[in-house]
């Protein structure tokens, strides 16, 4: 791939997904950029987290293809996505309760550093697992909590370690959805200081509802109305657009196809 | 909290030399030949229990069926047995828990792998259809299953091996100690590997696991597999013991007493169902000696256990140890003492009602007349049962009254170790 076009990490195209008779997607296009950090706003019920949903593979799409970078993954069952390097994180904290911060995250770096489903080999003795495992607790600050149970952790820890979990496999495509959902002012802003240092490097997809999370973190804003993709831009662009202007005005129904 | 280490700790290395020790000197303390049945059956039990385990407690995959696995790796050494015994087969009778562990392995691998496609509800099911599926084939093929007689062997045959003709119950014993105490340590040890480890994940959170790049399916198939192997030992083992494997020990009534007993054990903990194995054979040897209505006090005792103390009686003694780690058990013992009291007095009156109860059903021939506890009782008398009733109430009514004096200390030492935490925590 040549240095001048920057290679496209994950792309959308065109894809839909239905539940029973309603379409949620409706035909979603959508190319990021290696190494962009991108932002997806609209308002509620738009899709985002079923979009979220399809590109991870929880669920399939109806039609459509998805790309994480020249290989289609679309259907592919979660596992085999997350082991080609994407990874995310849950709007409910989805951690493993009854194990401590220190485990929970060494989970997630197991697969990725090849140990896979070894039961010959003691955990103990995986150096390189446990010293990254404890890196990515000092980065998500939570190395004070290490042997503690993820159950026990108030809910802004909760949230760093959900995202340790995601970041921990070394995935180079990330996905967090509302990471900094339910949090106070002065939480949400060293939360974003925090995504910002662990997706150096990396290209992002978020969905956030927090305008000034967006604004401040994001490369490139994608406005979902409806199961469609209908702007996609630097902030500033995406800010002056009138159709989102208008999808926010709240005449979203008019414009329905 | 300091760091904590994952190698074996000085103190675990004494608990294993313990349990070494105790496998090593139980026969020679304890000489009856009864006692040596019993201490053979134990660790048959602890090694089923365990692997048993593997499934319950550390991947959350209640099984109904897991006598198939035993039963069948007993049904397949018995085979094994009489062929060496014929001299078609060159194995010695050491290596027989082997080839019942390798059935095990071979028929989880077969019957696992449709098992496991599913998790939860659904893979209770399945195990319980596959439990009814290998029981009622017991009955269809007498060629294998030996119909109801069972198939028979005999362990003794060919020259001994520096004088162990493993003819005599306290030879097999050793072979069974040094199988379980293998056993044991294989099972502790896949506790502490990745494979292990993802094993509680998915029993903790199995969607997250797909994320992080596990196929949930594929670690419980693994782990199926593992606990087929070690429960196929057990049965290997178990066909050498008694030289006899008839069709019951594939039933649902031995996979029943695996869940039942390792709850009852602690599936939280490692080492509780090897607590559960050994109230598994008390029961099944001692206490249906004991009385005809055995099944029904385990019933009570398991419905207590349930209700009260979900984490089984692991969880009860690591609760308490943790009390005595803070300097706080003396202080429990004088509520504990007049509640075991209190207890027994109420068991006392329900049991002697029980009791009478069985004698009228079951004993008819020899009238309502009967010895409880050396004491003559009238079964069909007002008297028998207006006394039995009131022991029961007395029992229960000073049971409920120490209760909620002991649910009060309880509550005030947990508070007080909680506090000594933070504070220690505060000061690191």
């Amino acid at each position: 791939m040549s240095s001048a076009a920057p290679s496209i990490a994950v792309e959308l195209r065109d894809v839909r997904k239905s539940f029973g008779k309603t379409e949620i997607i409706r035909g979603a296009s959508l190319a990021v950029n290696a190494g962009e950090r991108v932002a997806i706003i609209g308002p509620n019920g738009a899709g985002k987290s079923t979009l979220f949903n399809l590109i991870s593979g929880r669920f399939g799409p109806t039609s459509g293809e998805i790309r994480l970078r020249d290989e289609r993954i679309d259907g592919k069952p979660p596992y085999e996505i997350a082991r080609r390097g994407l990874a995310r994180s849950f709007q409910v904290s989805n951690l493993f309760t009854r194990l401590s911060v220190f485990e929970n995250v060494r989970c997630a770096v197991l697969y990725a550093m090849g140990y896979r489903y070894a039961f010959w080999r003691f955990l103990a003795d995986l150096k390189d697992a446990n010293e990254r495992a404890e890196a990515v607790i000092a980065m998500i600050k939570l190395d004070r909590r290490r042997d503690h149970l993820a159950m026990n952790l108030t809910y802004a820890e909760q949230r760093a370690l959900e995202i340790g979990i995601t970041i921990a496999g070394g995935a180079d495509v990330i996905l967090l959805d509302e990471p900094t959902a339910g949090m106070s002012r002065s939480e949400t802003a060293r939360f974003v200081e925090l995504i910002r240092e662990v997706t150096v490097g990396k290209t992002l997809l978020t969905v956030e509802h927090d305008m000034g999370v967006v604004f401040g973190l994001a490369d490139k804003i994608a406005v979902l109305v409806y199961g469609e993709v209908i702007a996609f831009d630097k902030p500033d662009a995406v800010r002056a657009n009138a159709r989102v202007q208008e999808a926010y005005l709240g005449s979203v129904l008019a414009q329905g196809h | 909290m300091a760091a904590t280490s994952e190698h074996l700790t000085r103190r675990d290395w004494i608990l294993w030399i313990a349990f070494a020790l105790v496998l090593i000197a139980a026969p020679l303390l304890w000489r009856s030949s009864f006692a040596q049945t019993l201490l053979s059956q134990i660790g048959i039990a602890i090694i089923a229990c365990l692997a048993y385990n593997i499934l319950l407690g550390q991947g959350g995959m209640l099984s109904f069926g897991h006598a198939v696995y035993s039963g069948l790796g007993s049904f397949i050494a018995i085979h094994a047995l009489n062929l060496a015994s014929k001299g078609q087969l060159a194995i010695p009778v050491s290596l027989l828990p082997l080839v019942g562990g390798l059935a095990g392995l071979f028929f989880a691998a077969v019957l696992g792998y449709v098992t496991t496609k599913k998790s939860g509800t659904t893979f209770a099911m399945i195990t319980l259809g596959i439990g009814e599926l290998v029981a009622s084939m017991s009955l269809m093929i007498p060629e294998f299953f030996g119909g109801e007689g069972g198939v028979s062997g005999n362990r003794v045959f060919g020259k001994p091996v520096l004088g162990i003709t493993f003819g005599p119950q306290i030879q097999i014993y050793y072979l069974i100690a040094v199988y379980c105490f293998v056993s044991t340590a294989a099972m502790y040890a896949l506790t502490r590997t990745p494979l292990g480890r993802m094993l509680n994940a998915v029993r903790d959170n199995p969607e997250r696991v797909e994320f992080v790049g596990y196929s949930t399916q594929h670690v419980r198939y693994l782990a199926f597999m593992i606990s087929g192997f070690f429960a196929g030992i057990a049965g290997g083992l178990g066909a050498l013991n008694f030289e006899i494997v008839t069709a019951e020990v594939v039933g649902a009534a031995r996979s029943g007493a695996y869940l039942l007993f390792v709850f009852l054990g602690g599936a939280t903990f490692f080492f509780g169902p090897i607590l559960g194995a050994v109230l598994l054979v008390i029961a099944l040897v001692l206490l249906s000696e004991l009385t005809k209505a055995w099944l029904l006090y385990l019933g009570i005792v398991f419905l207590i256990m349930v209700m009260y103390a979900p984490g089984g009686l692991a969880s009860l003694i690591m609760m308490n140890l943790r009390v005595a780690v803070f300097g706080k058990l003396n202080r429990l013992w004088r509520h504990y003492i007049p509640l075991v009291i209190a207890g027994l007095i109420a068991l006392a009156g329900a049991a002697a009602m029980i009791e009478m109860v069985y004698q009228l059903q079951l004993n008819e021939a020899l009238g309502p007349q009967m010895l409880f506890l050396g004491l003559p009782l009238d079964a069909s008398g007002v008297a028998a049962w207006a006394g039995a009733v009131a022991v029961l109430a007395v029992g229960v009514g000073l049971f409920e009254r120490l209760r909620r004096g002991f649910g009060r200390e309880w509550n005030r030492i947990q508070e007080e170790i909680a506090a000594e935490i933070a504070r220690r925590e505060a000061a690191a």
